[in-house]
């Protein structure tokens, strides 16, 4: 076996997900390649070198991957795939946009999201918004596949001792540009690697409300902050803190939903966290059936009481 | 401009599914079926650039059993032009099979910009758009919340992990998109009657050249774990007891 991970960066720093993607190359088993494709990118390889299991890190460092367009690391990767019989990214944004167009390249099936690795070509992934787990098997020769982070612990960011080899460019496919981004600030853990999070639904209210009962809450257990689509879509906060089978999935030892009644579609993004706690004036709130401990009542008072408790 | 629409016939959002005892699959038997809540926004998207004169004519395709003439059928008359069903079964499909289906229907239409969900709620894959991307050597804008074509450019804000990214790509190119592209319509019923008398196209995988049969093959189909049922809290004191002493997560 021979595997090849495709890094996530963002050009200064290796993304923290990129872990878990290894964690998951090791249950297959094999040498593990780590592929960083940007622009100045040197202290990324660096990072991935020291990263525990991996074997070797190839770096292409040109202008075309500064802002990881598909249409050129998909290219990128689809040059040197078929040396490999695996090719994993995370299931991020990142991971997503780019991998299934590099598998369609090298002419493979690919297998979005696997939570377990059964055996080499067979695999556990959620369907039905989580509400099935259908098990795999890939009849290709080369397998690519995502891999849902919060399903495999991280490896250790240190230990490693790989050899960097520069990789060359397949320059840019012309078709497409970045223009611009804009990435939310925020003092908080990052929502999908956080031990704690706390998010709010419909029943806040208000983005105003958001920020004044949930904020203490948040900072005083250091918690990461998430919604429902309800609030996102209300525009109480912006969409990349939703949580669920179309925002981000968490597996956090404890979510803290509030004011979340629990659609289907939200459940699907938190129900494997460790210990669930809804706090809501409806007892009947689906939440509740998943939920370890529900509490009824106005988020209002119960909120800023349980800041003052903890 | 042509726009090609691809939705995909799927179980109702709101339905809770259940695997079927012997874990072959999903049951849905007498399970509300519905367009794809992500291909209802690119259908929306499409008609919406029509209106403002971008988008001169809409083709909507599905691949699916005869039923999917449904979904088609919605989409006419949410205001899309004519429809093309592939008839296949849709268990035997996977995503490259589907956009390699697709790549026949654009080599066919020729249209300048190709719309999809970003996922579909049953398989949840995530993937047809960008292999398609790939097969026509087109740029993507996946996700996208906001779409504006410009001469022969299209920029498109992205949603992604940490917020938002804009790209611009040249025509042809693929979208698909995010659920805060826009708020699809309601069908109107003089145009629920019209789309009735649409022109609608009945192919075949074969008649794209495509082998339907997928190498992935699904082994079993499991529930999934079912949580400890919770309890219930009377007071705020007791929620924070049971956190420290019983769960000893704060």
């Amino acid at each position: 076996m021979s595997i090849l991970v495709i890094a996530e960066h963002d050009n200064k720093a290796l993304n923290g997900a990129t872990l878990n993607v290894v964690a998951a190359a090791q249950k297959i088993g094999g040498d593990i390649t780590v592929l960083v494709a940007g622009s100045g990118a040197q202290a990324v390889a660096d990072q991935a070198a020291k990263v525990a299991g991996v074997s070797k890190v190839l770096l292409a460092d040109d202008a075309a991957y500064a802002n990881q367009l598909a249409e050129n690391v998909a290219k990128l990767v689809a040059s040197i795939g078929a040396g490999y019989s695996h090719i994993l990214a995370a299931s991020t944004t990142t991971g997503k946009n780019i991998l299934p167009r590099a598998a369609a390249l090298l002419d493979v099936s690919m297998i979005t999201d696997i939570i377990a690795v059964d055996s080499a070509n067979t695999f556990k992934r959620p369907i039905y918004a989580g509400n099935a787990i259908a098990t795999v098997q890939s009849g290709e020769a080369i397998v690519a596949a995502t891999v849902r982070g919060t399903a495999f612990d991280a490896v250790a960011a240190e230990g490693g001792s790989a050899a960097v080899e520069a990789l060359a460019s397949q320059g840019d496919a012309g078709i497409s540009k970045f223009i611009s981004e804009e990435i939310v600030k925020s003092e908080r853990p990052e929502l999908t690697a956080a031990r704690i999070v706390v998010s709010g639904g419909r029943g806040v209210g208000s983005g105003e409300n958001y920020h004044t009962v949930l904020d203490p809450l948040a900072d005083k257990l250091g918690a990461a902050q998430g919604a429902s689509r309800a609030a996102v879509d209300a525009g109480f906060v912006p969409n990349d803190m939703q949580v669920g089978q179309t925002g981000k999935i968490v597996a956090p030892d404890l979510y803290i939903a509030v004011g979340i009644s629990g659609a289907i579609q939200h459940l699907a993004g938190m129900k494997d966290s460790k210990v669930i706690v809804a706090i809501n004036k409806d007892e009947e709130a689906p939440i509740n059936a998943v939920a370890d401990y529900w509490l009824v009542g106005d988020l209002n008072t119960v909120v800023p009481e349980l800041v003052s408790k903890i | 401009m042509k726009a090609l629409v691809a939705v995909k016939r799927v179980v109702d959002a709101n339905v809770k599914v259940r695997v079927k005892p012997d874990n072959s699959g999903v049951d849905l038997t007498n399970v509300k079926m519905s367009i794809n809540p992500f291909c209802e926004i690119a259908v929306e998207e499409a008609v919406r650039l029509k209106e403002k004169g971008t988008v001169s004519e809409i083709v909507v395709v599905s691949i699916g059993p005869k039923e999917a003439q449904e979904q088609i059928r919605s989409a006419m008359a949410l205001g899309a032009d004519r429809g093309i069903l592939v008839e296949a079964d849709d268990s035997q499909l996977g995503a490259l099979e589907i956009a390699k289906i697709l790549k026949g229907v654009a080599d066919a239409e020729q249209p300048q910009l190709i719309l999809l969900g970003k996922q579909a709620i049953d398989d949840d894959s995530n993937q047809v758009g960008q292999m398609l991307g790939a097969l026509l050597g087109a740029g993507q804008g996946t996700f996208a919340s906001e779409v504006k074509v410009d001469g022969d450019k299209v920029q498109v804000t992205r949603e992604i992990d940490g917020g938002l990214q804009t790209v611009e790509l040249t025509l042809p190119a693929i979208i698909t998109t995010d659920l805060r592209l826009n708020e699809p319509r309601y069908a109107a019923l003089p145009n629920i009657m019209k789309a009735r008398k649409k022109p609608l196209d009945a192919k075949s995988p074969a008649d794209y050249g495509v082998n339907p049969a997928t190498k992935l093959k699904t082994v079993k189909v499991e529930a999934p774990a079912e949580r400890k049922a919770g309890v219930q809290v009377k007071s705020v004191d007791e929620l924070v007891e049971k956190l420290k002493n019983e769960a000893k997560v704060i």
